[in-house]
């Protein structure tokens, strides 16, 4: 079978409108008139410019025969993004809303393929901005190998929204033979990290400003994808991939300890941390293992090819900071614990709620 | 990182574990029942559960936790004041992180920011006084909180505030004593302590002189200790030496931060904005006098609780709550009937599980607790 | 109770109100100095090592008393393995 190009069953490309030439997003840009047709056309399908995008139909129309060149099995997924503030070093909440689907969708085992963009706009939010972070959707998407095919805009008044929220939906293929879930972990599985942990969450507090701290530390933000096709192509035996977002490390640990009933022992000394991130969490009485990350998996893997796993990340530019940090051990079950740097254990908890400085 | 990473050194710790272990079995009482020191400060109890150094030490010493974490102590009626002045229009309530989430009767500083009120997380009282410039047109309330190493904070910012001329900036003083509060233990009958970790950070501004009515008139050892791993480890060895050659002292293991006359530009300034209350209500041990301290009449301008109708209402802990037992070291911590049951850090009831340096929140968080459930069922029977 | 950091002042930002900037492993905060320049001038505090807690320098750290922790602690343990060989060679 002849591979389908991408977009040849669809109809030419509609010819764009304009453009906005107001500065700011009012409510009128998302009545559904000739303002918001300018609007979706100056910022949004500019900069998306693709084949599958471009009639701008009510859906993308995707080729199923595609699709199945890449796998087996679908897969579907969808995030939202609130991130405040909208910039940060190391990235922004467009980048953001495209490598988090596209990792989502990775750490499955999934080629990801088509994104969706829904976004959320408060009025008053300056034209510029919202063209700037659609470039780095787009600039985003091309580095993963992703197309935004689909897509909506809402305008709310004052106060409704908190600048911009951005939904993204994504489909993927998993690769035949490949079987990722949080239930395979056994005993005597390693644990590994690609890199230097919290300096996702370490950045967007301080880029918040309430705290007045000044550091260099930037966003670990990337499209894992290559990464993950990287290790997946070296190690088919790799049982369980997640990125460490929310909740950071530790919440992973949890889920992988819990869902297979098994315990999990980590060793500190084996943890990749930046010392700024290090020196940042003791100033604010933070613990580094519930920062958020936007670039970092944690992978299971047969203790037998655990350093093939760890050399075949180690190899890829987002993997240089890769170890190996701990193993998975037959109990307490559903327990997440640490070798501390001091030579003592102690146990690894999620959280209750969010992690909140501690001063006094 | 200086003067942190060298007192974190695994192979010094495994010294001082084996040398503890030495004394603590020379001591014909340990084998009786362990020996009961008390760490005073929150942030020693955080360490401990950090490193996983209970663990670590030999069966013949316990732990007790005290009540030196000023989050926890903080009464539900204090934390309805600062839901009240929050509320009011026009305020902006700025408060450290760690305050948020302390329960009050009705709700938490951070329930009020989602229902409206507009409440900033700061990392320092000088932040609170920054909002004040910055927003001319609100009045900025400072939720000052903690003992005496953080009452210079406090003090150093109203000071500025009144040398720049601020009328939209006031502080809403919770600032508590923790020598009073050593005292009521000390006085308690069903006392069970046989040394105490004294507070490093504290006698920073202090110095050591306060605790040595400790050594001489309750007869107990103190060592005040700074916060890494290693500090901890070796004030309790310090401690047990003095038990094991029958000697009452107040030791400073902390000599590097902590010197012996504290620092007398904080005192001042404490002096200068400050004044001991009669009486401060204490969660879990109840009013204890002389524990807390308000402002001055001169600075009158600046003292929200003048400036602000709070509602000031006393509410009671609740009834089956065991927090004075566990900070007096009678109980453990899952030892209470709510432990777990009731009481846990998504639902605190007690002061202790409120903030992660409560003595049960610690336990809770990363202590075992089938082991301790077990445990408790095992005694109950 | 009572969270500090030891960080080293890199900077003066406002003389007259005593603040500087205090660098903790590469991350920077605005700090107040009051506590610790004592009768220097605020300048003089630059390269200083302190406790830093809320914002506020609280401490001047001192060296030779760290040091001096440290060498009892290494001390200890040389004691300790005499015992332990002393043990071993069963004299005790």
């Amino acid at each position: 079978m002849n591979k389908p190009e991408p977009g040849k069953l669809l109809r030419p490309q509609r010819k764009l409108r304009d453009g906005v030439h107001v500065a700011k997003v009012t409510l009128a840009h998302g009545g559904g008139g000739k303002a918001m047709r300018d609007l979706i056309d100056d910022v949004f399908v500019s900069a998306f410019d693709n084949p599958v995008l471009a009639p701008l139909e009510d859906q993308a129309r995707i080729s199923l025969a595609d699709l199945a060149l890449h796998g087996d099995r679908l897969a579907f997924t969808s995030d939202s993004f609130v991130v405040d503030p909208l910039e940060f070093p190391g990235g922004d909440i467009g980048k953001l809303a495209i490598c988090g689907t596209v990792n989502d969708l990775a750490v499955g085992g999934a080629k990801p393929l088509y994104l969706s963009c829904s976004a959320i706009i408060e009025e008053g939010v300056e034209v510029d901005l919202l063209r700037k972070l659609a470039r780095s959707m787009a600039e985003a998407a091309a580095a993963a190998g992703v197309a935004i095919v689909t897509g909506d805009t809402k305008v709310v008044g004052h106060g409704s929204c908190d600048k911009l929220f951005i939904n993204t939906a994504g489909v993927g293929v998993i690769r035949a033979g490949i079987d990722l879930g949080a239930h395979r972990a056994e005993p005597g599985d390693a644990i590994l990290v690609n890199g230097l942990l919290g300096d996702h969450g370490a950045a967007i507090l301080a880029a918040r400003g309430d705290l007045r701290l000044e550091t260099r530390i930037e966003s670990d933000c990337a499209p894992l994808n290559g990464l993950i096709d990287a290790l997946l192509d070296a190690c088919p035996e790799v049982k369980f991939i997640r990125d460490a977002t929310r909740g950071g490390l530790a919440t992973v640990l949890n889920e992988i300890a819990e869902a297979s009933g098994v315990g999990v022992e980590i060793d500190e000394n084996a943890l990749p941390l930046r010392a700024e991130v290090a020196g940042f969490c003791e100033i604010l009485g933070l613990d580094p293992l519930y920062l958020a990350n936007e670039g970092k998996i944690v992978v299971v893997a047969p203790a037998a090819v655990a350093e093939k796993a760890r050399a075949a990340l180690t190899a890829h530019p987002l993997g240089r900071e890769s170890a190996i940090i701990g193993l998975v051990t037959d109990g307490p079950a559903g327990r997440a614990s640490m070798r501390t740097k001091f030579g003592g254990k102690r146990v690894v908890d999620m959280l209750v709620g969010e992690q909140l400085p501690r001063i006094c | 990182m200086k003067y942190v990473d060298e007192f974190r050194d695994p192979e010094r710790a495994a010294v001082l574990i084996a040398a503890i272990g030495d004394l603590a079995r020379s001591l014909d009482r340990a084998r009786e029942r362990p020996l009961h020191i008390m760490e005073v400060c929150g942030g020693h109890t955080h360490t401990i559960f950090r490193y996983g150094i209970a663990n670590m030490l030999p069966a013949e010493i316990e732990l007790v936790h005290g009540p030196g974490c000023p989050v926890c102590v903080l009464p539900m009626g204090r934390v309805d004041d600062c839901v009240a002045i929050a509320e009011a229009p026009g305020v902006i309530f700025a408060t450290f992180g760690d305050a948020m989430r302390v329960p009050g009767s009705r709700k938490s500083l951070l329930q009020a920011k989602a229902e409206g009120a507009d409440v900033r997380m700061v990392y320092s009282p000088l932040d609170a006084l920054a909002l004040a410039h910055e927003n001319p047109q609100r009045e900025v309330v400072f939720f000052g909180l903690g003992f005496e190493t953080t009452m210079p904070s406090t003090a150093f910012t109203v000071l500025q505030a009144e040398a720049e001329g601020v009328r939209n900036f006031s502080l809403f003083c919770n600032h508590i004593t923790i020598v009073p509060t050593m005292k009521a233990i000390l006085d308690s009958p069903d006392l069970e302590l046989d040394g105490f970790l004294g507070p490093g950070h504290v006698s920073m501004v202090t110095g050591t002189r306060p605790y040595e009515f400790i050594a001489r008139d309750y007869y107990r050892p103190l060592v005040v200790a700074g916060f890494e791993p290693l500090d901890i480890l070796h004030s309790l060895w310090l401690v047990l030496k003095q038990i094991v050659e029958g000697r009452c002292e107040i030791e400073n293991q902390y000599g590097r931060v902590a010197p012996r006359d504290g620092n007398s530009a904080a005192q001042d300034a404490i002096g200068k904005v400050f004044e001991l209350r009669e009486f401060f209500e204490w969660r879990g041990l109840g009013s204890i006098d002389h524990s807390g301290v308000r402002m001055r009449e001169a600075y009158a301008a600046y003292d929200a609780e003048r400036k602000f109708a709070i509602p000031a209402l006393h509410v009671a802990d609740p009834k089956s709550c065991q927090c004075g037992e566990v900070l007096k070291g009678a109980i453990k911590p899952w030892q209470c009937k709510l432990f777990g049951a009731g009481c846990a850090p998504e639902t605190p009831l007690g002061a202790l599980m409120v903030s992660s340096e409560g003595a049960c929140a610690a336990y809770y968080q990363y202590g075992d607790l089938e082991g301790l459930r077990a445990k408790r069922a095992a005694n109950a029977a | 109770m009572c969270l500090g950091i030891p960080g080293r002042i890199v900077a003066i930002t406002d003389a007259s109100r005593k603040l500087a900037t205090v660098d903790v492993a590469g991350v920077k905060r605005e700090i107040n100095v009051a506590c610790i320049i004592g009768d220097r001038a605020v300048e003089d505090c630059v390269g200083d090592w302190v406790l830093v807690h809320v914002g506020f320098a609280m401490s001047l750290i001192n060296e030779e008393q760290a040091i001096e922790t440290l060498r009892i602690l290494t001390e200890l343990g040389e004691a300790q393995q005499e015992i332990a060989a002393m043990r071993a060679s069963g004299r005790m």
